[in-house]
């Protein structure tokens, strides 16, 4: 066993070219796996993250009101305070188009949403300096409100300078009472249009200045997780029960964005995979391929070695330990270079791509497998060879 | 294939051939109680060319005891590298028995004709058979790997080997580096390594000169003279000349057997 061992690794050896260019195929293969479900990967904790930070706790209402059929805020609320139990959070969500103003300067990308007091909580905000919309501002649609960092350092330089100015929103003067903290981290950008550029107002007064009059988008946020078919249920119950007609409105939960996502990304790292695998099929031929030409080759060498006293089984092991030998060592090299790879092409292309484990131990098996298995043909046929038709041939 | 239908005819009785007429005969042991090493009865080989049958060998008796030089010889066809490849354990006989040391070989398994030869037999081939890619203790380290030895015997019994031929200075070659002559060398040395108890060399100086053909024989009669059996296969009278004993070979029968004296009266 040993022996065959070392017989196959001086083997390989002799023939560096062709064993290289057997392992070629096997290297890229398992590399092409290791890359495309690192890089699959990658991508799903990325957005993962990002669904995350948006709070898989989140279940979207959004309605179409009708002449005949509408839901007003109060209705909603009454819904809201009977199922507390259920709910963290809830905020009516009204946009508001237009431009926002101070001094000569204009800024036409910011977000300008209406929303309830709840809503820093809903969204897992933190104010930076003053205070958020209150109960009372709702009440008396006061014409406050909170701006985002981009907001603040661009009108006003600083968090601390807003504080107390005004801006004027589609020429509707608003004080401002308070900042939020910088949604995006230190090393990135402040864009225009980003998530820092937004203005927020109580929800009442947004209504006026949108002037349509009714709230069609509310934001729940759920004790827990766990209960999001439950909650589905009630708001569906509770909907249907003045909409008596299901397309008129539409209960969207984050978290199953999120196993849908999940779902679509699993099925893109198993096709890739797929890929891989083939690819690494088509190596093990190849293998094949050169383990028959090696056998033919070698027939003079295999009569040799059988009139010196070779068993069959010998010879067998020596060829498929040869192959097992060259599949396993274009493995390892596979993996380094996947390894190596999945972080440079990650870099590139700018998002965080990690070799897994299993994509590892699955190529590498896959391509030991592929050798004995394509090692084990060419083998048996070296075996079977008659002593004196073997020595005969050149 | 080839070796698929030798498996199959090995299991049909001939009909027409002198083997089946005698295969019944009853056979006696050796009454002297000095058992030869080599004993072939009646052995018979027959190879099936589409629908003709080709008596290779057609019963072929011989003993041959320790210690001798036969030279077996014959013109091209009369079944002399049949006859080899049964005494070297390389195939076995389509009727017939041969006993080598006492045991019958006829009708062993592979694996089991694989030991007698790593153990029992030494061969000299006319291409030396050498591995190429192999360096000189390599090759003759080979039948010593597969008779089990550890890693340190082998290297000890190739290398005094190989000083036998006079190249265990030229250990970590390889055979294209040496002349004919030498590689032929190296192959006694290979067959030398296992201590056998027989030398088969099949026209073991059919690739050399006249010069290193001499060579070559005068250390064959040495092996001889320190004991070794040697049984010598060629086509060549003035080589056969060069054994103690010569048997003869047409159409596959044996046609003189007797002192290297004797044979050159009968040519
Ligand atoms: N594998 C085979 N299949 C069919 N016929 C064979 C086979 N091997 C040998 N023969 C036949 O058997 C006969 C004897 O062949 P063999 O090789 O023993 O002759 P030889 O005396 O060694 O000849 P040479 O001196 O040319 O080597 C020949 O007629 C040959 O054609
Ligand atoms: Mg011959």
């Amino acid at each position: 066993m040993l022996n065959s061992f070392s017989l196959a690794l001086k083997s390989i050896w002799s023939n560096k070219m062709r064993s290289f260019l057997t392992m070629l195929g096997i290297i890229i293969g398992v590399a092409a796996v290791i890359i495309l479900v690192g890089l699959v990967n990658g991508q799903m904790s990325y957005m993962k993250e990002s669904f995350s930070d948006m709070g898989t706790n989140l279940i979207s209402v959004n309605l179409t009101n009708v002449n005949s059929r509408s839901v007003s805020d109060e209705e909603m609320y009454e819904f809201y305070t009977e199922n507390i139990d259920y709910f963290d959070a809830m905020s009516p969500n009204v946009t508001v188009s237009g431009t926002i103003k101070s001094g000569n300067e204009s800024l036409s990308s910011t977000t300008i949403t209406g929303v309830s007091e709840e809503y820093l909580t809903l969204k897992s905000m933190e104010l930076e300096s003053g205070r958020f919309i209150q109960y009372s501002d709702l009440a008396s649609r006061q014409k406050v409100c909170v701006i985002g960092y981009y907001v603040a350092t661009e009108f006003y330089g600083s968090a601390e300078a807003a504080l107390g100015d005004t801006l004027s929103i589609n020429g509707d003067r608003y004080t401002i009472v308070g900042t939020v903290e910088r949604q995006t981290s230190d090393s990135d950008e402040v864009e225009e249009g980003g998530s820092d550029d937004f203005v927020f107002i109580p929800y009442t007064a947004a209504v006026e200045l949108a002037r349509n009059g009714t709230i069609n988008n509310y934001t729940f946020a759920m004790s827990d997780v766990e209960q999001t078919e439950t909650v589905k249920g009630l708001l569906n119950t509770f909907l249907y029960s003045i909409f008596k007609n299901e397309d008129l409105y539409s209960i969207t939960a984050m978290s199953e964005l999120l196993d849908s996502l999940n779902s679509m990304i699993a099925m893109m790292s198993m096709m890739l995979g797929g890929i891989g695998g083939i690819s690494l099929l088509v190596a093990g031929v190849g293998v094949m391929n050169i383990m028959l030409v090696s056998v033919t080759e070698r027939t003079r060498e295999i009569g040799i070695r059988n009139s010196l006293g070779a068993k069959r089984s010998t010879i067998m092991q020596q060829f498929v330990i040869e192959a097992a030998v060259t599949s396993s060592l274009g493995g390892l090299m596979g993996i380094a270079l996947g390894c190596g790879l999945t972080g440079v092409i990650g870099k590139v292309i700018g998002m965080t791509a990690v070799p897994t484990v299993g994509a590892i131990a699955v190529s590498f098996s896959v391509s030991v497998g592929i050798g004995l298995l394509f090692g084990y043909m060419p083998a048996s046929r070296a075996a079977k060879l008659n002593p004196i038709d073997a020595l005969r041939s050149d | 294939m080839a070796a698929k239908a030798f498996r199959f005819l090995r299991r049909i009785p001939s009909k027409d051939s002198s083997c089946a007429a005698e295969s019944g005969r009853s056979q006696k042991m050796d009454t002297d109680g000095n058992a030869p090493l080599i004993e072939l009865r009646n052995i018979c080989k027959i190879y099936q060319m589409g629908t003709e049958q080709v008596h290779a060998n057609d019963g072929i008796s011989l003993k041959i005891s320790r210690g001798e030089f036969v030279a077996i010889v014959g013109k091209s066809g009369s079944g002399k590298s049949t006859l080899m490849n049964i005494i070297g354990a390389l195939d076995v006989p389509t009727e017939g028995e041969y006993y080598l040391d006492g045991e019958d070989v006829s009708h062993m398994s592979e694996d089991q004709l694989a030991e007698i030869r790593n153990k029992m037999i030494g061969f000299i081939f006319q291409q030396y058979n050498l591995l190429l890619r192999d360096n000189l203790l390599e090759n003759v380290e080979l039948p010593l790997l597969y008779a089990g030895y550890s890693k340190s015997e082998r290297k000890e019994k190739a290398m005094r080997s190989l000083e036998r031929v006079g190249l265990a200075d030229k250990w970590f070659n390889k055979p294209s580096q040496l002349s004919g002559g030498q590689q032929q060398r190296v192959s006694i040395a290979r067959a030398l390594a296992g201590n056998p108890s027989l030398i088969l060399a099949d026209e073991p100086t059919g690739a050399l000169d006249s010069k290193t053909s001499r060579e070559v024989l005068d250390f064959l009669k040495e092996l001889n003279r320190e004991g070794n059996t040697i049984i010598i296969i060629t086509h060549d009278n003035s080589i056969a000349m060069e054994a103690k004993r010569v048997v003869r070979i047409k159409d596959g029968k044996i046609n003189f057997d007797g002192d290297v004296e004797k044979y050159a009266e009968f040519v």
